[in-house]
């Protein structure tokens, strides 16, 4: 038997993807290994992802990759871990379909200490984000409130995809995902040299003012989250969807990556753990980022990395809902979106035949060639699902072909969220 | 893990067990299930393909991933276990029952070239 191809185990809120998997992981050097039989066996896969199945190298690579806060606690628990963008973290702890189902029917906890909250503070911070960012931080006026956005490149493309939360008129905090954490700082004090405004980017992963993120998602989580931290109910209880507070040192959001309800508690890294094993003993079922990106799939959430990076444009990618062309606002980016209109439009599809769809895999339509950025098997519907960059003219409910293998298996094209708050929508 | 000794495994973590009407049973290690994780798919050949040794046979996908599984030995296919297809879970509850297709070898002294239990947690061991 031999590893082949293995979708990506991603799955931050909002991401984690791009340059995760290094390429000293190539397939062929691992599967070489493996067999060490020469090269007849050797078949160069590139979805091939470090950490997974059949990967020798990964035991000389956990000396140098960071781990969170909560890493022994995994490791307790059993977790099985892989490198994710040069942390070590759990991939599920025994099965990826039960704590999937967990978080769909009850409640599951993810640790998502591997993103970087990064306070962005100052006179300027609001003028700055305004300029940086493709959404319009002008629309958060609540304090609390978050808005998911794209930073983009001059030429269009994602950087990253990342959410802002405004805590106040000099004060922002932006998360950004694991894997592209130092090039979004790179970028962003690079702007602000440019700019000459008077903000300070304060990133909050590492040294003494480090931070935890904790996401505790499904249909139970609140009332699991308070009966770990009664303190916290009252401005909990009362947060509308993508909306934050602070109690104390907790800061908690009504944000997630899953599609269920929940919150995404950010904390001392010190307390973690506490918190961590309080909610375990509550009945909150660790989860592993494999479940995370199943759930995110099924929510028609995009994974940074896999369905938009930096050559892709968000209008392509199903995220022109959150790019303002509107407003008199200039931001980076923008007029190369305005040069180039949306080419392809970002959708669901069903496979309709027996398999698995994957990332990469060709799609033919009636009216021309598109493209699977995200597929795997649902394990809500119990068939797979993907999403897809398709020809602006293909419609929902038509069936097209995708090549999967050898094959040519049909599928059925539907909007992009497949399963939300428990429900099959498709 | 308990490796059973009373049949033969290859590298590529596939086992292979002689039958008493001369074919043999192959399947996946359980090594090789615990690393794919949780088995959504499983496409397997057709009845009476002939392959050679070290050819792909069959596909088996996790959530997360996809695997070939290679005749071990050059052969015939002869039987196709569709329960595991129709359940592709029972692999990883137990993967040293459910066999996925069943061969007939060219020549049946072929088996003896494959590894026994000893050398397969050998070949785990050093992973």
């Amino acid at each position: 038997m031999e590893l082949w191809r293995a979708a990506h185990a991603s799955g931050e809120a909002p991401t984690d993807g791009a340059g995760c998997y290094s390429p000293i992981h190539g397939g062929s050097r691992i599967i070489s290994q493996v067999h060490g039989q020469g090269v007849n066996s050797i078949r160069v896969r590139p979805f091939f992802v470090s950490g997974m199945p059949f990967d020798p190298s990964y035991r000389q690579l956990e000396t140098m990759m960071k781990k969170t806060v909560l890493n022994e606690s995994h490791r307790r628990s059993g977790a099985r871990m892989v490198d994710f963008g040069g942390w070590e973290m759990p991939l599920h702890y025994g099965s990826q379909i039960e704590e999937h189902h967990a978080v769909r029917r009850d409640a599951g906890m993810f640790d998502v200490s591997h993103m970087c909250a990064v306070d962005v503070e100052g006179t300027d911070a609001g003028a700055f984000l305004r300029r940086l960012l493709a959404n319009n931080v002008e629309r958060l006026k609540i304090p609390g409130k978050a808005l998911y956005s794209a930073m983009l490149n001059e030429s269009g493309g994602v950087i990253d995809d990342l959410i802002v939360y405004y805590l106040d008129a000099s004060r922002f905090r932006v998360v950004i995902n694991a894997g592209t954490a130092d090039k979004d700082l790179a970028w962003m004090r690079a702007r602000l040299d440019d700019w000459q405004l008077t903000v300070s980017i304060t990133p909050r992963r590492e040294g003494a003012h480090a931070l935890a993120m904790l996401a505790v998602q499904g249909p139970n989580a609140r009332q699991r989250v308070w009966q770990v931290l009664p303190e916290c109910r009252a401005a909990s209880a009362a947060l509308k969807p993508f909306f934050s507070t602070s109690v104390g040192d907790y800061f908690i959001a009504s944000t997630g990556y899953t599609g269920e309800d929940g919150y995404e508690i950010t904390l001392p890294a010190e307390q973690a753990e506490s918190l961590w094993r309080r909610l375990s003993e509550a009945g909150v079922r660790p989860c592993g980022l494999g479940a995370r990106d199943t759930l995110r799939l099924e929510a028609g959430m995009n994974l940074y990395g896999q369905d938009m990076d930096e050559t892709v444009s968000p209008l392509d990618a199903g995220l022109a809902w959150t790019v303002d062309l509107v407003s008199e606002r200039d931001f980076v980016g923008k007029a190369a979106l305005l040069a180039r209109p949306q080419q392809y439009q970002f959708l669901g599809l069903l496979l309709l035949d027996r398999g698995v769809l994957r990332a990469h895999q060709p799609v033919h339509t009636a009216y021309g060639a598109g493209e699977i950025t995200s597929g795997s098997f649902s394990p809500t519907m119990q068939q797979s699902i993907a999403l897809a960059r398709l020809p602006l003219a293909v419609a929902i409910a038509d069936t097209v072909q995708v090549a999967v293998r050898d094959k040519l298996l049909s599928a059925q094209v539907v909007k992009p969220c497949f399963v939300r708050n428990g429900n099959i929508l498709v | 893990m308990n490796i059973p000794a009373d049949r033969k495994y290859t590298s590529t973590h596939e086992w292979i067990r002689s039958e008493a009407d001369g074919t043999i049973s192959i399947g996946i290690t359980g090594h090789a299930q615990e690393l794919l994780g949780d088995l959504v798919f499983i496409e397997l050949p057709e009845v009476g393909s002939e392959l050679a040794a070290g050819q792909e046979a069959a596909v088996v996908e996790s959530v997360k991933a996809a695997a070939d599984v290679y005749a071990p030995l050059a052969g015939t296919i002869v039987d196709l276990n569709q329960a595991a297809v129709d359940a592709p879970e029972t692999v990883n509850q137990d993967a040293y029952t459910v066999w996925l297709f069943r061969m007939r070898p060219a020549a049946a002294s072929d088996i003896d070239t494959l590894l026994d239990a000893a050398a397969y947690q050998q070949i785990i061991d050093a992973a």
